[in-house]
């Protein structure tokens, strides 16, 4: 085996330029497949990431999946009723005290209960239309980084008592209040109720800056005559890929909606495997080109030593030595190139891992580019090059291990 | 004297467009010691019958047995592997592997045996040039020797796993009368030296005289095989 891989070696060694530039085509492909998958998987991860942190894990709402079953039902076989809807009836969770201690008895994070009512704040005869967010602060802020998007004020001068609330920074630009203005919250039921703004946040996400406003859970719930009424239970995992069992488990007892992060965003995360499955595809392309230039030189290399091929089978040595001489020789260019590119492609990924631009589209500051530094790339590319290197050295190697010694010692004397 | 290669009814039609038969019911019998030359016109295919006797082709039809084995039914590993063990080649041209040195030509077919350590492949790499007066060119590439040492290093090559036949096609052929002299006695010493079995193919019908005996081939045909 060593004698075969010296002999391979020569070989490759004695095309030294068609062998580089093989060796480079591998290098190009497997170093800009790394780096694009750097950069696709570093956006993903960090909307994901951005996802899991902003988002609850598990939100329970005061809605069904579909409507209980009916009496009817199981009272009488032939009984069948369709075309059911839930009831909409809007009276928030039932029995919240009792659900939240089953949660906080076996969900490993942290649990918050809010009600989250539609409303409207007033200020100086302008108004806007706003979610109005009842919270208990103390747990709110244990689920919730909104706690960190203050820029003036902070979350916690809602427990100060008396009747404060806190609003994204555009609500209040729009409604042209500021800090210890006064405004008028409005309830979808008519009720209003005056306000001292204690806090403005800015999240980055214009929906919630232009239209989420934050009360103490009491005061929400006096404001649109829920009293004890929770409509909004949000968990924070410890681990948040455990998000959809736990999210069942929650949905089969408690009978309410309980929706993972995963869930809320379907569409995104197959938007990403699509994005994935084309991203393999343009790699498997560039290299499937890179084993061209293996094919080429090895094709080559069997027909320029077509006469000592003859001698070393003359020598004894057999049709599968032959064959696994090239594809050694087609692996080889494939290996080198795939170490090579793995250098380009850290270094490609750490030039634009290292650009730095100022952004502020779309609601999201973006200060440099997302980069995933991850080996599986390194490996998926070096194996998907090895791949096409084998393949590519197996082909012409199968040709020459069939050449017959006899007719190119015939044909050189 | 015992048998060492027996061939019984060999043909070998190549199945072109028209069948062209190279050898046809050639029956023969190689003994041990043996200095064997195998003559003929051009075309009247001595050397394919070197090629089928040495391995390196198989007969259309007929039987060959090397040491007592029948060789039909080997695979081609199998073929390899007697090739490498119990038969050596020299060609017209030298063919020599030109990125390697002397010596490590002479040490591949030992390599690829692997039966001895690198150290005394290395040792006996060196025996056998020396041996054959080429002791101080065991470093050279083969384009750094002449005709007749390059083919004194092939017949090194062909001597690497001591197998107990060679078989050379016109190894003379390409060298000037001196180189050619240098060769043939260099085979002749293989024979009575030490103790191989020589099957040369040679047009040089005074070569062929002073061989210990000549097969005639015409139109792939035995013809007179003289004993003497």
């Amino acid at each position: 085996m060593r004698l075969i891989l010296d002999i391979a070696m020569t070989h490759i060694v004695g095309r030294g330029r068609q062998t580089l530039v093989a060796v480079i085509g591998v290098a190009v492909g497997v170093g800009f497949s790394i780096a694009m998958a750097a950069l696709m998987q570093g956006g993903q991860d960090d909307f994901v990431e951005q996802l899991i942190d902003t988002m609850p894990h598990v939100q329970i709402t005061d809605e069904r999946r579909s409507a209980r079953r009916q009496p009817a039902e199981d009272a009488f076989d032939a009984a069948a009723i369709s075309g059911l809807r839930p009831p909409d009836d809007r009276r928030g969770i039932i029995n919240p005290t009792a659900a939240l201690a089953w949660l906080e008895g076996w969900v490993p994070g942290n649990v918050a209960q809010s009600l989250r009512t539609q409303g409207v704040v007033r200020y100086q005869g302008r108004e806007a239309g706003a979610a109005l967010v009842g919270v208990e602060p103390e747990t709110e802020r244990t689920i919730s980084p909104i706690v960190e998007d203050f820029t003036r004020g902070s979350f916690a001068t809602l427990s100060e008592g008396g009747n404060n609330i806190v609003m994204g920074d555009r609500m209040a630009d729009k409604l042209g209040a500021d800090l210890g203005d006064t405004v008028t919250a409005v309830s979808s039921s008519g009720l209003t109720r005056n306000f001292r703004i204690t806090g403005l946040f800015h999240t980055g996400t214009t929906a919630r800056d232009e239209g989420e406003a934050y009360l103490l859970l009491k005061n929400a719930q006096i404001l649109s005559e829920r009293t004890n009424a929770i409509n909004d239970i949000r968990i924070k995992l410890r681990d948040p890929y455990a998000a959809t069992t736990a999210a069942q488990r929650i949905e089969a007892e408690l009978g309410y909606k309980a929706v993972s992060w995963q869930e809320a965003n379907e569409a995104i995360m197959e938007a990403f495997v699509v994005r994935n499955v084309i991203m393999y595809a343009v790699v498997a392309a560039i290299l499937l080109v890179a084993g061209f230039g293996i094919f080429n030189i090895v094709s080559t290399i069997t027909h320029e030593k077509a006469r000592d091929i003859a001698i070393m089978k003359s020598l004894g040595f057999s049709r599968s030595d032959m064959q696994r001489m090239f594809v050694i020789e087609g692996i080889a260019i494939g290996a080198a190139g795939s170490i090579l590119g793995w250098v380009l492609g850290f270094a490609l990924t750490y030039a634009l891992s290292s650009i730095r631009f100022e952004l502020d589209a779309g609601g999201q500051e973006m200060t440099e580019l997302p980069i995933a530094w991850s080996a599986l790339h390194y490996a998926i590319a070096s194996a998907f090059a090895l791949g096409s290197a084998a393949i590519a050295g197996y082909l012409p190697a199968r040709k020459a291990a069939r050449l017959h010694p006899v007719d190119i010692i015939r044909g050189a004397s | 004297m015992t048998a060492l290669l027996k061939a019984r009814n060999l043909t070998r039609i190549l199945p072109e467009t028209i069948p062209v038969t190279l050898v046809r019911d050639v029956s023969l019998t190689v003994a041990e010691r043996e200095f064997v030359a195998i003559t003929g016109p051009s075309g009247s295919g001595k050397s394919s019958l070197l090629y089928l006797l040495g391995l390196l082709d198989r007969p259309t039809s007929g039987t060959l047995t090397i040491e007592g084995r029948d060789t039909g039914p080997m695979n081609d590993a199998e073929l390899a592997r007697t090739r490498l063990e119990m038969l050596g080649f020299v060609f017209q041209f030298h063919f020599l592997l030109p990125e390697f040195t002397a010596r490590q030509n002479v040490e591949i077919p030992m390599r690829k045996l692997g039966r001895l350590s690198r150290r005394q492949m290395r040792d006996r790499a060196g025996d056998l040039l020396a041996m054959l007066g080429l002791a101080d060119h065991c470093d050279k590439k083969p384009y750094q020797l002449s005709g007749g040492q390059r083919q004194r290093v092939a017949v090194a090559r062909a001597l690497a796993n001591d197998p107990p036949m060679v078989f050379a096609d016109e190894p003379t052929g390409s060298l000037d009368s001196k180189s050619s002299e240098q060769v043939f006695q260099t085979l002749r010493d293989l024979v009575t030296e030490r103790g191989k079995t020589v099957v040369a193919v040679t047009h040089d019908l005074d070569m062929a005289a002073r061989m210990d005996r000549r097969i005639h081939l015409v139109d792939g045909m035995l013809a007179d095989a003289d004993d003497d």
